[in-house]
C-alpha cells in the first residue's frame, strides 16, 4: 500500500465542502427556517413559568398514558423537574428540550415521507438503506465540521447535526411498519377499489402507527444523546454545562448537569413510549 | 338468464419463463410437467365458463387447484397471462387503472377466508369501508352499513372492534362489508372454510337467506363438497388449474364427467342434493280407463308384486290397489276397480330433496308416489333405492 500513497479522500471532501459553500443563499434560507422553529419552541418555553411547565408536563403524561399506570411516574416528574429548577439548570433544560424537539420535529417531517417512499419502492429502499446506515454509524463529531462550515456556530448547526444523526430510526421504522401491514389487508383494500393514497392514509399509516412511534421515540433519544456534542459548536443547553464542567475539571457540576440530562431523557422516553401502545 | 360474468380462455402462469410455459401448455402438457421443465407454476389453465346473474356459482377443488387465482383474475387482483374476463360485457383486461378501480368499487364485494377485517376500524367503519372509498356522504354510509349489519344479524356491535368478536361474527362483518357496498357480484374465497362447523352451517344458512332477498351474483369458492351442494346453483370442479366439470349439483352427483370427479364426490352427503325424482323407481301402473280387475291382477302376477298404481288416461294418479282386494273383486264378479282403490297414499313432488323425506320414507309402509306439478305420476320411492342413492351407487330408474 505504501507505493500508492494515501488516497486524497480528505482533500476531495474538502473540495466538495468548499464547492457547496458557494450556495450561501440556499444555506441561509435553511438556517432561517431552522432558526424560526427553534425560536418558536424556545419562545413557548420562556413564556411558561416553571410551575406551569410542570403542570403541563403532568397533564400531558396523564393524557397520553390514559389507563396505564402513571402515578409513580408523575411523582418522579415533579421531583425531577423541581431538582433541575433547584440546581439552577432550568433555562439550560428548556434549551436542551428545544434542541431535541426541533431536531426531532424536522427529522419526523423529513423522515416519515422518506420511510413511506422506502416502503413503497424497492428501488428506493436499496438506495436509502445504506445511506441510513452511513448516517447512523459515522461518528457524530464528523457532522459538526461541515455543519459549522455551512451554518456557522450556534443552535442551527447543532440541530442540523442532530437531525442527521437521529433521523434514521424514524425512516426505518416507518418503512418497516408499512411493510408489515398484512398482505391480506392490502388485498382487501384493493378489492374494494381504493387508491394508493386511500390505502396509505386509511390503512397503512394507522396500522404502522405504533412502529412509527417507536422510531420517533428512538429519534428523540438519539437527539438527546447529541446535546453534549452539539454544545461544542455553540448549541446552548445542559450539554454546555457538562462541556464546561469537563473543561474546568469540575466533576460535581458535570454530574449535576448529567443527572439533569438523564431526568429529561426519562421523561421524554416514557411520554413518547406511551404513544405506541395500540393502533386504535 | 343474463350472463353476468364471462370467463374466456383464462390462463395464469406464475414464474419467469412464461412464454415457454405457455407453449408447453398449448402442447397439452400438464401442470407437473410444465413445472419440471420451466419452473413455472400453472395456476389456471384455459378456463371457460359463464356465470348467470343471480346465481350462486361454486368453484370446488383441492388446495392448489387454482381457485383463488381464478377468482382474483375476475376482479384483476391478479393479472391473467392469457384470456379475458367480461363483467356485464365489459372486458376487465381492457380497463386502465382508474377504470379498474371504478369497476371494483361499483360491482364487486369480496369476502376472504381469513376475514381481512381492518383491525383499527370499528365494525361499523369496516362495513362502511367500500362506501367511504366511493366518497358517499356520511349519512348514507352509515345507513347502508347499518342495514347490512342488521341483515347479517350484527346489530348492536357497531362500536366494537373486530378482535372483540368471535370468528363467525367477524365473517359476518366481512359479509356486511361486501353487501353494504351495493356489490352486484360477491366474490367469496373460502369465506367459511376457517369457521367451526357450527358457525359454518349458520353462515351457509345466512348466505342463502340473504340471497333469497338480494339475488346477488355469488362466486363462492370452497373445498367442502357438502357446502357446495348446499349452496351452489351450479358447481365447477377444478384440478391442477383445469376445469373438470360444470353442472348443477344433481348433475355432478348423478353424471360425474370423469374418474376424478367421481372420486371427488365419493362419500358426500347426498341427501340435501338428490331429489325425489333422482331416486324414484318406475311404478307399475294400469290405466283405469282401459283396464279392469283382471288386467290389474295379471299385471301384478307378471311382475311379482302385491299392489299396483292406478292412473287415468293422462297418467294422473287415481289410486292404489292391493292384490288381495282385487282378487276379492274378481270373485264378486265386479268390474269396477274404483271401489277397492286406496287413495290415501303419501305423495311428494319430484323436486323435493330427499333430505326432507328421509325420515318419513323409513316410517310409511306404503311407498311414496312422486308427481309433477300437474299431478302426473312419475314414479315411486322405494326404501332400497334411496339408501343406494345416498351411498352413491348407480340408480337404475
Ligand atoms: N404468487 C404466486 N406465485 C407462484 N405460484 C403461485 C402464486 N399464487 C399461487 N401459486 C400457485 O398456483 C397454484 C394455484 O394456487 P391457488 O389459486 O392459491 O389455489 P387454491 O386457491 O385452489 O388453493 C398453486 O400451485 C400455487 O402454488
Ligand atoms: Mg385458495
Amino acid at each position: 500500500m505504501k507505493g500508492i500513497g494515501a488516497l486524497p479522500l480528505a482533500d476531495w471532501i474538502n473540495a466538495g465542502v468548499d464547492w457547496l459553500s458557494k450556495f450561501t443563499g440556499f444555506f441561509n434560507s435553511i438556517t432561517a427556517f431552522f432558526q424560526a422553529i427553534i425560536d418558536a419552541i424556545q419562545w413557548v418555553f420562556d413564556l411558561l413559568p416553571e410551575w406551569l411547565f410542570i403542570i403541563v408536563i403532568l397533564a400531558l403524561t396523564y393524557w397520553v398514558k390514559k389507563d396505564q399506570k402513571k402515578l409513580g411516574f408523575m411523582i418522579f416528574e415533579v421531583l425531577g423537574l423541581l431538582l433541575i429548577w433547584n440546581l439552577g439548570y432550568w433555562r439550560d433544560m428548556t434549551q436542551t428540550l428545544t434542541l431535541v424537539l426541533s431536531s426531532s420535529l424536522i427529522a419526523i417531517i423529513i423522515g416519515i415521507p422518506l420511510g413511506i417512499w422506502m416502503a413503497k419502492s424497492n428501488k428506493a429502499e436499496v438506495v436509502i438503506k445504506p445511506i441510513l446506515d452511513f448516517m447512523q454509524t459515522l461518528p457524530a463529531f464528523v457532522y459538526l465540521i461541515p455543519a459549522v462550515a455551512f451554518f456557522g456556530i450556534g443552535m442551527v448547526p447543532g440541530v442540523l447535526a442532530s437531525v442527521i444523526f437521529a433521523m434514521p430510526p424514524t425512516v426505518r421504522m416507518t418503512s418497516l411498519g408499512i411493510r408489515q401491514v398484512p398482505e391480506g389487508l392490502i388485498e382487501a383494500a384493493d378489492s374494494f377499489g381504493s387508491t394508493s393514497w386511500q390505502k396509505l392514509i386509511g390503512l397503512q399509516l394507522p396500522m404502522a402507527k405504533t412502529t412509527i412511534m417507536s422510531g420517533v421515540n428512538q429519534t428523540m433519544m438519539l437527539g438527546l444523546s447529541m446535546v453534549v456534542i452539539a454544545s461544542m459548536i455553540g448549541a446552548l443547553g445542559l450539554g454546555t454545562q457538562v462541556y464546561f464542567a469537563v473543561g474546568r475539571n469540575d466533576a460535581g457540576a458535570g454530574f449535576a448537569a448529567g443527572i439533569a440530562v438523564v431526568i429529561v431523557a426519562i421523561i421524554l422516553d416514557r411520554i413518547t413510549q406511551s404513544f405506541n401502545q395500540t393502533y386504535r | 338468464m343474463t350472463e353476468k360474468v364471462k370467463v374466456k380462455h383464462l390462463t395464469k402462469i406464475f414464474g419467469k419463463q412464461i412464454s415457454q410455459a405457455k407453449e408447453l401448455l398449448k402442447q397439452g402438457k400438464n401442470k407437473e410437467e410444465i413445472l419440471a421443465q420451466t419452473g413455472c407454476t400453472v395456476g389456471v389453465s384455459d378456463a371457460n365458463f359463464s356465470i348467470n346473474e343471480g346465481e350462486i356459482f361454486v368453484v370446488m377443488g383441492l388446495s392448489g387447484s387454482g381457485k383463488s387465482t381464478l377468482i382474483r383474475m375476475i376482479n384483476r387482483l391478479i393479472n391473467s397471462t392469457d384470456g379475458d374476463v367480461e363483467v356485464d360485457g365489459q372486458s376487465v383486461m381492457d380497463l386502465d387503472k382508474e377504470g379498474l378501480r371504478k369497476l371494483r368499487q361499483d360491482k364487486f364485494g369480496m369476502v376472504f377466508q381469513n376475514f381481512a377485517l381492518f383491525p383499527h376500524l370499528t365494525v361499523l367503519q369496516n362495513a362502511e369501508y367500500g362506501l367511504a372509498l366511493k366518497k358517499v356522504d356520511q349519512e348514507t354510509q352509515e345507513k347502508k352499513a347499518k342495514d347490512a349489519l342488521n341483515l347479517v344479524g350484527l346489530n348492536g356491535y357497531d362500536q366494537q372492534y373486530p378482535d372483540q368478536l368471535s370468528g363467525g361474527m367477524q365473517q359476518r362483518v366481512g359479509l356486511a362489508r361486501a353487501i353494504a357496498n351495493d356489490a352486484e357480484i360477491l366474490l367469496m374465497d373460502e369465506a367459511f372454510s376457517a369457521l367451526d362447523p357450527l358457525y359454518r352451517k349458520e353462515m351457509q344458512d345466512l348466505l342463502l337467506q340473504i340471497q333469497e332477498k338480494m339475488h346477488k351474483t355469488v362466486i363462492f369458492i370452497g373445498h367442502d363438497l357438502n357446502e357446495a351442494l348446499k349452496l351452489g346453483d351450479r358447481i365447477m370442479i377444478m384440478r391442477d388449474g383445469v376445469v373438470q366439470q360444470i353442472g348443477d349439483p344433481e348433475d355432478i352427483l348423478t353424471h360425474p364427467a370423469n374418474d376424478y370427479v367421481e372420486r371427488f364426490i365419493e362419500g358426500v352427503d347426498r341427501t340435501q342434493v338428490l331429489t325425489a325424482s333422482s331416486v324414484m323407481a318406475k311404478a307399475q301402473v294400469v290405466n283405469i280407463a282401459k283396464a279392469g280387475p283382471r288386467v290389474a291382477l295379471r299385471r301384478m302376477r307378471e311382475n311379482d308384486i302385491s299392489s299396483i298404481y292406478v292412473v287415468d288416461n293422462e297418467n294422473r294418479f287415481v289410486g292404489f290397489a292391493d292384490a288381495h282386494d282385487v282378487s276379492d273383486l274378481i270373485k264378486k264378479n265386479s268390474k269396477d276397480l274404483r271401489s277397492v282403490l286406496n287413495t290415501d297414499v303419501p305423495k311428494t313432488h319430484a323436486d323435493t330433496p330427499i333430505n326432507d323425506l328421509i325420515n318419513d320414507i323409513s316410517k310409511t309402509p306404503i311407498p311414496y308416489i312422486v308427481v309433477d306439478d300437474d299431478d302426473h305420476l312419475l314414479g315411486i320411492i322405494l326404501r332400497g333405492t334411496v339408501l343406494a342413492a345416498i351411498s352413491g351407487e348407480e340408480v337404475s330408474a
